[in-house]
């Protein structure tokens, strides 16, 4: 059963073509790596999927709903699209605890005190519990990360999307993120990542989508395509980026 | 008859600078209020309200003070009102104020990133709820500098009030040097009266923007 | 009452306004090059000078700009010549409004400075160029063009400003408006041509600084 349909989108910014003719879809229990060079679409596809990004052809459904339809209603859809972008975006002027409370209760009416315990569970998803009362500014990039990932939970998403979330961060606190994604993944979310971690795309997700001037230019199963890949463009993607 | 100048002459010069802080105060209440009328103007999605705004803004930064105050004492007289300095020189500092505090105002919500709006809006969050939640408090935050700084602006601008007769500390000043004839003395005093009212205003808003900036780079 | 507004009064006298307008662009001219002279000259004292000229260009600059304008200028033109130095009208006004200015410029100037980064001032350095040919080649000309918009914005206030000096009789715009106000009875429409005469100087100033942007700026 597919939880997201792109079908033969196009977008351009001006003059320049970013998404040529994309279609792709996405099941339930997926876990979709998005690879290729920067310029090919991948995080482009990514933010029209919550329509962060409008398209000018095409169509997007994500379960019944078509996203590119001005009729829908995009904060319904972006409570079943949890997203998380690689500058964390925390709100600065609350603690973590508020920053995770504030779309349940504001959006979805949830009650303080519940709101509260569900703040603690999915902090404690994300390893982070003691950190509950803390401000961003104190903690350093893996663990602010991990909060955003924790503040999209909250919203208890149908599926997630994450826009290249370790590549803003130093290498010795990408493990931990990478570490909630995997227990995520095992947990049965659906998942689509733009990500550079090859190491993640083979080992955790089920699927590659690889990306190329703007279109889907390979994609078949994790460990196959990125062992045996069928294009020259993505074999020599994969060999600048595995040396 | 000339006289000396005497600490009664200090007293007086102190007690005109209430008049400096009274007009200021008001020209900062009926300048933000007008300014936030001003600034929701300049952004909704409706053109001729814009261009209003705009030409509101332009017109008041363009022209000088002055020259907005004696229209405002001239236009008053003409459209049959009678009103006293007070009312002429609250009027005229509130809107002049009002200009400024918008396009202030409109800067610091402009500085809020891009990426806030992305986040909340990406959590469900609709427009109102946004600008309650997570944009204005933040905006609010980045402001307080810039304000306080144009607080000390509208203090030293009231000194031209003593054009069109207003009684505050720089027309007490000039009736004092009428009398004494001491005038390097009394605008010395003047002045340092204006210094003790403005210098921990700036030290101030120079404190909150380097707080400020301290808070924000992570 | 009725009023009947009429501006022809006004515009037929629109020549000795133009006159004062003059006198203003010229006041605003000498201003804004002798200002922009102090302003380097604080700026390089507050960056690099010993600790007693620091302190000196930092009490000026706090002195000018927590105090009025007015109050500026009636000190250099009615307190000063009690101190021996007596100034007639005008070349009072451009000394109270230069050294109003100079305050403004400084602080303006020294955020340029330390906006250029150390790297490059270090890199002048090891070059061997002394600590002055470090600011006049390497920090000067990128400093400027980081804070051109808000010296810009600054030459338009102070502009304005020069309507103040209407309080010593000086005749520029600002005064000859008064002038002529005295003489027609047309208060509110003199005061209405004379602002928008003052708005019109400051989008022309606007433009022509737009235009010296691009010319020495863009190349």
């Amino acid at each position: 059963m597919s939880l997201i349909r792109i079908e033969h989108v196009t977008k351009r910014f001006g003059e320049l073509t970013v998404l040529d003719d994309v279609s792709l879809s996405v099941n339930a229990g997926d876990i979709v790596a998005v690879i290729g060079r920067s310029g090919s679409g991948k995080s482009t596809m990514l933010r029209c999927i919550n329509a962060l990004e409008a398209i000018q052809g095409g169509r997007i459904v994500v379960g019944d709903t078509v996203v590119n339809d001005p009729a829908t209603d995009l904060r319904k859809l972006r409570q079943q699209v949890g997203i998380v972008f690689q500058s964390y975006n925390l709100f600065p002027h609350l603690s973590v605890a508020q920053n995770i409370m504030l779309a349940p209760t504001v959006v979805k009416k949830v009650p303080q005190a519940e709101a509260r315990r569900l703040a603690e569970e999915v902090l404690a998803r994300v390893g982070l519990s003691e950190k509950i009362d803390t401000y961003p500014d104190k903690l350093s990039g893996g663990q602010q990360q991990r909060v955003a990932i924790a503040r999209s939970l909250a919203m208890q998403p149908k599926l997630m999307l994450f826009d290249e979330i370790t590549s803003a961060l130093d290498p010795e606190l990408i493990g931990e993120v990478l570490k909630v994604l995997e227990s995520l993944a095992k947990q049965g979310m659906t998942m689509m990542l733009v990500t550079h971690e090859m190491g993640f795309a083979r080992n955790v997700a089920n699927r590659v989508v690889f990306m190329h001037k703007g279109k889907v230019w390979e994609e078949g199963p994790a460990k196959e395509t990125l062992s045996r890949p069928r294009t020259q463009e993505l074999e020599s993607f994969l060999g600048s980026v595995l040396h | 008859m000339i006289r000396e100048v005497n600490s009664l002459d200090l007293l007086y010069l102190i007690m005109a600078a209430r008049w400096t802080l009274a007009l200021t105060a008001m020209a900062f209440v009926g300048g933000g209020l007008l300014g936030m009328i001003v600034l929701l103007l300049r952004v909704v999605p409706l053109r001729p309200l814009r261009w209003l705004a705009m030409g509101w803004i332009q017109a008041i930064q363009g022209t000088p003070l002055l020259a907005q105050l004696f229209v405002f004492f001239f236009g008053f007289a003409i459209f049959g009102y009678r009103v006293s300095p007070w009312v002429a020189a609250g009027v005229a500092f509130s809107i002049y104020a009002s200009a400024f505090f918008a396009e202030i105002w409109r800067g610091c919500v402009e500085a809020v990133p891009r990426q806030q709006w992305e986040a909340s809006a990406a959590l469900g969050l609709g427009f109102g709820q946004q600008l309650r939640y997570v944009i204005v408090p933040q905006a609010f935050r980045i402001s307080i500098p810039p304000t306080v700084g144009f607080l000390v602006q509208l203090v030293k601008n009231t000194s031209l009030a003593s054009v069109i007769g207003f009684v505050e500390l720089t027309r007490e000043g000039q009736i004092t040097t009428g009398a004494t004839f001491r005038p390097f003395l009394v605008y010395g005093i003047v002045a340092l009266l204006y210094f003790l009212i403005c210098f921990p205003l700036s030290q101030w808003s120079q404190h909150l923007e380097r707080r400020l900036n301290v808070a924000h780079s992570h | 009452m009725i009023y009947t507004f009429s501006f022809r009064d006004v515009f037929a006298q629109f020549d000795t306004l133009l006159n004062g307008a003059v006198l203003t662009l010229q006041l605003s001219a000498i201003t804004m090059v002798a200002g922009l002279v102090i302003g380097i000259v604080g700026a390089l004292a507050r960056s690099w000078g010993p600790l007693p000229v620091r302190l000196t260009a930092a009490t000026y600059v706090e002195a000018i700009r927590n105090t009025p304008l007015l109050i500026q200028l009636f000190i250099v033109f009615f307190g000063l010549p009690g101190m021996g130095l007596r100034l007639d009208a005008t070349p009072a006004a451009v000394a109270a409004l230069s050294i109003n200015l100079g305050a403004y410029a400084t602080e303006i100037i020294r955020a340029g400075i330390q906006a250029i980064h150390k790297s490059q001032v270090e890199a002048g350095l090891a070059l061997g160029l002394s600590r002055l040919q470090v600011f006049r080649y390497v920090v000067l000309f990128p400093a400027l063009k980081v804070i051109y918009p808000a010296l810009a914005s600054q030459f338009i206030l102070l502009m304005l400003a020069t309507s103040v000096v209407s309080q010593i009789s000086v005749p520029e715009l600002f005064h000859t408006a008064s002038v002529l106000q005295s003489r027609t009875f047309r208060d509110f429409e003199v005061y209405i041509v004379a602002a928008g005469m003052y708005l019109a100087m400051a989008l022309i100033f606007r433009l022509a600084f737009a235009l010296i942007h691009r010319w020495v700026f863009q190349r």
